[in-house]
Parts: C-alpha cells; structure tokens; sequence
C-alpha cells in the first residue's frame, strides 16, 4: 500500500539530498564549533556558518548576523516574548494579534501579557476565513507596541496580506513579527520587501530536520536585546560575577547548537533553491485548486476558508457530523496520512463554531494521484458510517 | 599546515619589525580575541598631511595573530587614515599569501580589527569592521 502523505504543514518528509548533507556531516566533519583549531572544528565551523549565510540569501537578509538559530519558530516567538518584549512592553502596552494564531504565536505573548499587565487585541477572522482587515484602523488607533501575525494559517491556508499588515503597524508606530512557519517553505518571503522587523519558521516544515529553526531580526533591534539564554558562546568575557556579551549573531546561541541540523536546513535550503520556490507555488497552487475540486463534489464535504486563489497548500474540512478523529482513522487505514484536531488554532475553531476540522496539506511532492486517493478514501469514511 | 606556517610568518612572529609603543602618539587602541586571548595593542603617530608616519605593536599570542600585525603595520606605512578604513579581510590575506579557516580567520584579523576601530574612534572592535 503506498504512503498518501498529507500533512506536510506539520512537518515535511526530507529529501535524500537533505539525509545525506547530515549523514556526511557527522561521518566526516563532526566537531564542536566557534573554538577548536584542529580541522574538524574548522570543517563544522564552516559547514554552520554556510548554512546561515545560504539562508540569510534565502530570506533576503541584509547580513547573516540577523539570522538566528533557535530550535523552531516557537522558540524564535519565544526569544522575541523574552527579550524583545520584556525590555520594551509594560503595563497597558497593546499587542495587537490575530484570530487565526497558531498557538505558537498566541501563547507566548499570552505568558508575557499576564506577567506585563499587557492588553492584546486581535484582528479579526470573517466567516469566510479571510482577516477583517476593516477592524484594523482602529487597532492601530489604540498605538500598539507590537503587530504579531501568521503569515499564512496553517488550517485556513489563508494567505494574508503581510506586506500591508506591516506597512500599516510602522505608520502606527508598531514593531511588527511575522509567523513565516507556513509561508517560507511554500514560496518566495523576501524579508525586506515584507518589511517585517522580525520573522520566525521552522526547518522541519521546509524540508530541513527538526530541531533547528530560525529568527530574523532587524539588526539594530537585535543588537540592543538582552540575551535570551546565558552559557557558552553567547559571551565574549567571563569573570566570576559578571560577563560581556558576544556578537550578532553568537549573542542568540547559547550552548553547543543544533550544528547537524543547521547543516541540514542548509541542503534543505538548497534543494527547494534548486527546484525553485516559484515552481513550488505553482504546483501546490494547481493541487489545491485540483483538490478542492475533487473535494467539494463529495456531498458532506465542508471546505473551511478562502477560496483557492487566496490559500495555500492546506485544505481544513469536516464531513457531515463524522468526528475528524475519525475520520483520520479510517484514511489511515488507506495509507492516507491527514490530520485532526485543532491544528494548535483552538481560538480560530472557537470563533468559527468548530470543535476540530481534518486538514490535507500539500508540498512540492504531492501529486493529483494522491488527492485522487484521499477523495476515494473519504467516500469509503462515509461509507462505513452509512452516510 | 607547512602554509599556515610559511616562512615569513615563522620570521616576522620571531623577529617583528613592528614590535613596540609609541609614546606621545596620536592614536592608540586595544583588543584581544577573548576565545583564545591574543592581544593586541597598536599605536600610530601620523604626519602634518594626515599620513601614517610611525605604527607600533604589542601583545601576546599565537604566530598568526602576531605575525599579521607586524605584516600589517608595514603595509599602512605612510597611508592615510581614509586608506586604512577601506581595508578589507581580503588586503590582510593577501598580505599572509595563506588560505585560513574560520577559527584561525579570528586570529589573523584581530589587528586589523584593532586598527581601524582605533581609527574610527570607536569604543570597541567588531566583527563588521573586518567583513
């Protein structure tokens, strides 16, 4: 039975070229990094290096010192919260948020709120999944320090309209946080031309490993930070009671890092470079048009969100009143890989009356053959509950 | 690894040209590498037009680090305070004629750090100084 592997918005496969990058790393190059002089500390200091200088070029940054490894976007969402957020909010500060969060960009600011006394606000989700931008004027009346928001949603697969998001929070004075976990590894994101003062994703989502993800910050913001984490190469001196902190962007990465990982996310990098993201987007935007096709002839099939000019690759539905657990079940029996739940957006299913949803996401290895298999596998679903 | 350690590093690290203080000077700045501690402190005394007329080293380190100070200094002889800003990572290599990894890099490029924040004025050395 052949694997139908729909739910590359959690987490992609990985491509050979990616495997290998990090089976040859730790056969031939494996060493600790920034310190030893002997080769392999040379090799490794190099190979890291390389990998953030490639996704430096990737994302448009300026420099590589504005690329920071962290473990994942929520640790990236994190550092922000803890450092950014804790030296510039106080009490009454609004942060402006949206409906559609994943909880990675929800919870963190959540936490910060309590411990601030932090107002957030949130833009709002129409019925159609799309966000009701005519709210946000008066948002951004209220002077909000910070616009955080998903570039993409990963249930809806709204693309949103981050470009203006942004231009509209600096005329308000806000520093802006784009969640890039779903839009990075799908198509082009040039941070400069979005204008975002930081942005977070996640290697496993675009083909990379898990374990390793990414900070962009505007550099001048990034320089005047506290640290996040204290230990080993985030310093430059130690004394027994006090230290110095090292350089952008060493500053960020305490402790020996996700060095493999990194080297990962490089070939990662360099295999959707050399497919190009333009013909990534290209064919997931032809899947989804494809599979809401195939999708909304089932009767019972719901399709939550935009039409498919506006969505990305993730397809979130219901069928009827059978439970996505359910429903998941049964597919999987097919060998067709969904998912169900909340897909970490609880509040977005709160206001769209949903307890769960079962969500198909696609990548560059999706073929219409598989969305053939999943539309047959769902009427067998309705099948079994006599529906 | 015979490269790293061609001659004229062996040389100027044994028998520096550069080596000293100078005392009145007109610009006087130091730093070291904290992951290793090399240490480098440079004096300059320029000229009535502006041009480097005496340079002087002192510090403590490996071969590389010191080495390339000594190189270094000989080449400002003379230059202007201008010429010095637009030294870049590549001049400095070209001056040791050897290929370095990134670890060593650091090593090499201290003193150049060193120079031109003293140059600039700035309070202290950075990486960007040298990229």
């Amino acid at each position: 039975m052949p694997l139908v592997y729909l739910d590359s918005a959690a987490t992609s496969q990985k491509p050979v070229a990616v495997i290998e990058a990090m089976d040859r790393y730790y056969r031939n190059s494996n060493a600790n990094i920034h310190r030893g002089i002997h080769t392999l500390a040379e090799e490794a200091t190099a190979d890291y290096e390389a990998a953030r200088e490639r996704i430096a070029r990737f994302i448009g940054a300026k420099s590589h010192r504005q690329v920071i490894f962290t473990r994942n976007a929520t640790e990236s969402v994190n550092l922000v919260a803890q450092t950014w957020g804790r030296q510039n909010l106080s009490s009454g500060d609004v942060v402006i948020l949206t409906e559609m969060e994943h909880h990675a960009n929800l919870v963190p600011w959540q936490m910060l709120a309590a411990e601030k006394n932090l107002r957030l606000e949130f833009i709002p989700v129409t019925p159609d999944g799309f966000l009701d931008l005519s709210a946000y004027p008066a948002l951004l009346a209220l002077e909000p320090k910070l616009v955080a928001f998903s570039h993409m949603s990963n249930v809806l697969g709204t693309i949103n309209p981050a470009q203006e998001i942004i231009r509209l929070a600096k005329t308000a004075g806000a520093v802006t946080l784009v969640d890039a976990a779903q839009s990075v590894p799908h198509f082009s994101v040039n941070v400069q031309e979005l204008g975002a003062d930081f942005m977070v994703f996640s290697g496993h989502k675009m083909c990379g490993p898990t374990g390793i993800g990414v900070l962009y910050g505007r550099q001048d913001l990034l320089e005047k930070m506290p640290p996040f984490m204290g230990g080993g190469d985030m310093i430059k001196r130690v004394y027994l009671r006090t230290f110095t902190l090292n350089e952008l962007p060493h500053k960020f990465e305490a402790g020996t890092p996700a060095i493999a990982e990194a080297v990962g996310l490089g070939a990662a990098v360099a295999y959707l470079e050399s497919i190009g993201m333009e013909a990534i987007h290209a064919h997931e935007k032809a899947l989804v048009n494809y599979a809401l096709e195939r999708l909304e002839e089932i009767p019972g099939v719901k399709v939550i969100g935009p039409t498919a000019e506006h969505k990305g690759g993730v397809i979130a539905f219901t069928l009827d009143n059978i439970h996505p657990h359910d429903i998941s079940q049964i597919l999987d029996e097919d060998g067709v890989a969904i998912r169900a739940g909340h897909h970490c957006a609880m509040p977005l299913h709160d206001k769209l009356n949903l307890v769960s949803t079962a969500r198909a996401s696609f990548y560059l290895y999706t073929t219409e053959a598989e969305i053939d298999i999943l539309a047959k596998a769902i009427y067998k679903t309705k099948k079994i509950f006599g529906m | 690894m015979d490269d790293l350690y061609r001659e004229i590093i062996i040389d100027r690290y044994k028998n520096p040209q550069y080596r000293g203080s100078l005392n009145p000077n007109d610009i006087s700045f130091e730093d070291d590498n904290p992951l290793c501690g090399d240490h480098i402190r440079i004096d300059l005394r320029l000229n009535d037009s502006g041009k480097v007329s005496e340079a002087a080293f002192d510090g403590h380190g490996c071969a590389i680090s010191q080495a390339t100070a000594d190189l270094l200094l000989e080449s400002i002889q003379g230059k202007t305070l201008d010429e010095i800003k637009t030294l870049t990572r590549e001049d400095l290599l070209e001056l040791l004629g050897i290929e370095l990894g990134p670890v060593r890099l650091k090593c090499a490029l201290l003193s150049l750090k060193v120079l031109k924040a003293g140059v600039y004025g700035l309070g202290e050395t950075s990486d960007e100084l040298v990229e």
